[in-house]
């Protein structure tokens, strides 16, 4: 396959380098060759993409994202998990280490990266634990992993709740200047939950998970990142007073970054009372303030990124009762859309804006060189049609599970092509 | 003189011929297949299982000739599928089916596929495939009820229980216990005392009495009374002393030991100091107060023995009304899920 491509007429906006403008784009061996380069010096051989009317952007980069293998490949896999990115419109993925084994070893780093490179869809980055196990006990060997490839690390699924241990890894990456990515809530708070507690839990008589379970952990992990001068990125942030916390620890320097998942961009609790599992996740779907704090934390840059915690589960697991189904959907085919219509379309992120939350700041967080279009960048490449309509079935799915709830949903705009390595990997 | 003695001659035999032709058709505003809450029912909905129950309970229950059958239901199936223990629901739910001539089959998880891991709905559609076509549900997740509805198709589902959720029969029975006493609800203030955030019971009480008219009002230690309950406009109250003088109807939840998470109060010596209703706080109550309690009771933790035991309560009454009441579900959603068939 070809690794040179011209693309031409498209909208690029790349904010990396502040450009937003219709403009070609060539690539010549899978890398960024130029940007508004004179179309009779391109090798007439050289394959062409006419991108008018469309958007041409920065490959999106999901730096949340569960692909399940090793140990439960009936949920998904490298190859499946990656495929849906593609889909999706992202070019690069980073997917986390609870797994089984769990990511905590140099083996299963190489593994990894080994299964994506078959898979030859995206590219693949792994989290590594941040505990032996995940056990949050003591730490894994992060060192090692780091060098082995993993790009950052996180207990993701449950918060580290040893004190002591996070400080002590909040202290000990900063020497390999890397993000340590916290799942935050208060175990012995959210005991026994399966929803955000508040008036629709009250109802419907379910263990509620309160938002001060978040709260807490953001508000500890901040304090501790303060203290030793630690990188801390907070996952999949949900509640406003977590967001304050972050807002008010950035504005006095701390080095914290937050990301936001779609569907708490636009989901609420009350969707659970149809006891649908697709609507029970972690953190869970709470109430529509805290979705109103998830926006404008987005819009103020409180929130630097979002990210789809694509979490596949098998059908006959999430097809138990509400108390036993496990937590989390699929998202990596639907998170574009749903934010071209819940940021993009109303006014309250531009594209460019939107490339930076996707793109650039994932990447900037990771110490990625991803994220941009300059000249000798990476070319992956992610192009959009911000007008077509069209409507999520199972048939569009490319994840092994189906765990959404957003089927039968229609949207305005998606991913129409995405180049990586300067490789059409997927067309829609 | 002698109209009136041919009307006490015949009325007994009359109440003995009631068959399922005679007995009438199900109230036309009566549309559902399966019982899941009484959150989504309307006053009317309500008013024809109280009105359908009271029926039951006056002709057939305590019918003079002591026939105590009703042929309603016959050659029908129902299933309880109690996935958590019950005795006097199960009990009751089995007799109101078997009062209607329906077969009647217990199926209890211990002795289940389901301790070797099958999931709640393959064991239901098993179970349905049996020849079944009501499905009495008890269960300790909150939903499971909605979950049967929605995959057992040509089957109405009667929820007997789910979690913290609804226990829309127990609702409808401490209704009917109240209307018997009262003869109407409206304008009622009725104080639900306990463990009101695991309390199944509070919510069902909840919809029907204000549906019905009444006033809820729940009661109980703050950790288990939250603010939310006000969403639902429901006064609260952390003090059962304030409520004594000013409520109709006390209903005293039992503390539900084996559904607290971490204790929400001290002990339960401190939890009866405050909470239980005893002989000197039903001396504060109004004259004609009546006392409930959904059973099973703790002795001695939420009501007294005396108490129990007294003038006011209507505990026994209740379990009769049970019976009653769950024959007006059975027969309703049944004739309205074989008139799909």
């Amino acid at each position: 396959m070809s690794k040179s491509i011209f693309i031409e007429n498209g909208r690029i906006v790349d904010p990396s380098q502040n450009l937003d403008a219709v403009a070609n784009l060539l690539v010549i061996n899978g890398k960024v060759a130029g940007i508004n380069v004179d179309p009779a010096g391109v090798d007439p051989e050289m394959p062409r993409y006419d991108a008018k009317g469309l958007l041409v952007l920065p490959g999106l980069v999901d730096m949340h994202v569960h692909l399940r293998e090793p140990g439960y490949e009936d949920a998904e896999t490298v190859a499946s998990g990656s495929l849906a990115a593609v889909a999706g419109g992202f070019t690069t993925i980073i997917c986390c280490p609870n797994t089984n084994p769990p990511i905590d070893t140099t083996a299963n780093v190489a593994l990894i990266r080994e299964l994506a490179s078959k898979a030859r869809r995206c590219n693949v980055y792994p989290m590594c634990c941040i505990s032996k196990g995940r056990k949050g006990q003591e730490m894994a060997e992060l060192g090692l992993l780091f060098e082995s490839g993993a790009i950052a690390c996180s207990d993701d699924g449950s918060s580290v709740e040893d004190d002591a241990l996070m400080r002590r890894a909040l202290s000990y990456c900063k020497m390999f200047n890397k993000a340590v990515l916290c799942h935050e809530e208060s175990s012995a708070l959210v005991r026994g939950g399966v929803m955000h507690e508040g008036r629709v839990s009250n109802i419907l008589g379910l263990g509620g998970m309160p938002a001060v379970a978040e709260d807490v952990m953001v508000a500890r992990d901040i304090a501790l990142a303060e203290s030793v001068d630690g990188k801390l990125h907070i996952m999949h942030v949900s509640s406003e007073g977590a967001i304050a916390f972050i807002r008010r620890a950035k504005a006095r320097g701390v080095n914290v970054t937050a990301e936001v998942t779609p569907h708490h961009l636009t989901l609420t609790d009350e969707e659970l009372r149809s006891f649908d599992s697709n609507y029970k996740m972690n953190p869970p779907l709470r109430s529509a303030k805290h979705v109103k704090a998830c926006i404008d934390g987005l819009v103020d840059g409180t929130i630097d990124v979002i990210a789809t915690d694509h979490a596949p589960h098998t059908a006959e697991k999430k097809l138990q009762e509400i108390n036993v189904a496990p937590f989390g959907i699929i998202g990596l085919e639907t998170a574009l859309s749903l934010c071209v219509e819940t940021l993009v379309a109303p006014g309250l992120l531009t594209w460019s804006q939107l490339v930076e939350k996707m793109s650039l700041n994932p990447s900037r967080i990771l110490g990625l060189k991803k994220g941009t279009l300059q000249e000798g960048a990476d070319a992956d490449v992610t192009i959009v049609d911000p007008e077509l309509q069209w409507t999520f079935t199972p048939n569009l799915n490319h994840s092994k599970s189906s765990n959404s709830p957003y089927f039968g949903r229609s949207f305005k705009g998606r991913a129409v092509a995405t180049i990586v390595d300067g490789e059409i990997r997927y067309t829609f | 003189m002698v109209v009136a003695l041919a009307a006490r001659f015949f009325k007994p035999i009359e109440a003995m011929l009631y068959t399922k032709d005679n007995w009438g058709a199900l109230p036309a505003g009566w549309t559902r297949s399966h019982l899941l809450g009484l959150e989504d029912l309307s006053a009317q909905e309500i008013t024809i299982l109280l009105d359908l129950a009271q029926r039951f309970r006056n002709d057939v229950l305590e019918s003079p000739d002591n026939l105590r059958k009703i042929p309603l239901l016959n050659g029908r199936g129902i299933v309880n599928l109690f996935f958590e223990n019950s005795t006097r629901t199960r009990t009751s739910f089995g007799l109101a089916g078997r009062r209607l001539g329906a077969d009647v089959i217990d199926f209890t998880a211990g002795t289940s596929s389901v301790a070797k891991g099958e999931t709640v709905v393959d064991t239901a559609k098993n179970i349905q495939s049996m020849g079944i076509d009501a499905v009495v549900v008890r269960h300790v997740c909150p939903g499971v009820p909605q979950l049967l509805a929605k995959s057992l198709k040509g089957c109405a589902v009667v929820n007997a229980g789910d979690g913290a959720h609804e226990h829309p029969s127990q609702g409808l029975l401490d209704a009917l216990t109240i209307r018997q006493r009262f003869g109407s609800l409206k304008g009622l203030k009725v104080a639900i005392v306990g463990d009101i955030a695991h309390s199944r019971v509070a919510r069902s009480n909840i919809y029907a009495l204000q549906k019905l008219g009444a006033q809820p009002i729940v009661c109980g230690p703050s950790t288990l009374v939250s603010s939310y309950w006000k969403d639902l406009g429901v006064e609260t109250s952390n003090s059962l002393d304030e409520l004594l003088g000013e409520c109709d109807v006390f209903n005293l939840l039992r503390v539900q030991f084996e559904r607290l998470v971490a204790s929400p109060f001290p002990s339960v010596h401190e939890y009866s100091k405050l909470y239980a209703m005893n002989a000197d706080r039903l001396a504060r109550c109004k004259s004609n107060v009546l006392i409930l309690a959904p059973g099973p009771i703790n002795r001695g933790v939420e009501i007294t023995p005396d108490v129990a035991d007294g003038p006011h309560s209507a505990i026994l009454d209740q379990v009769t009304n049970g019976v009653a009441v769950r024959m007006a579900i059975l027969w309703a959603v049944l004739s309205v899920s074989s008139a799909h068939k």
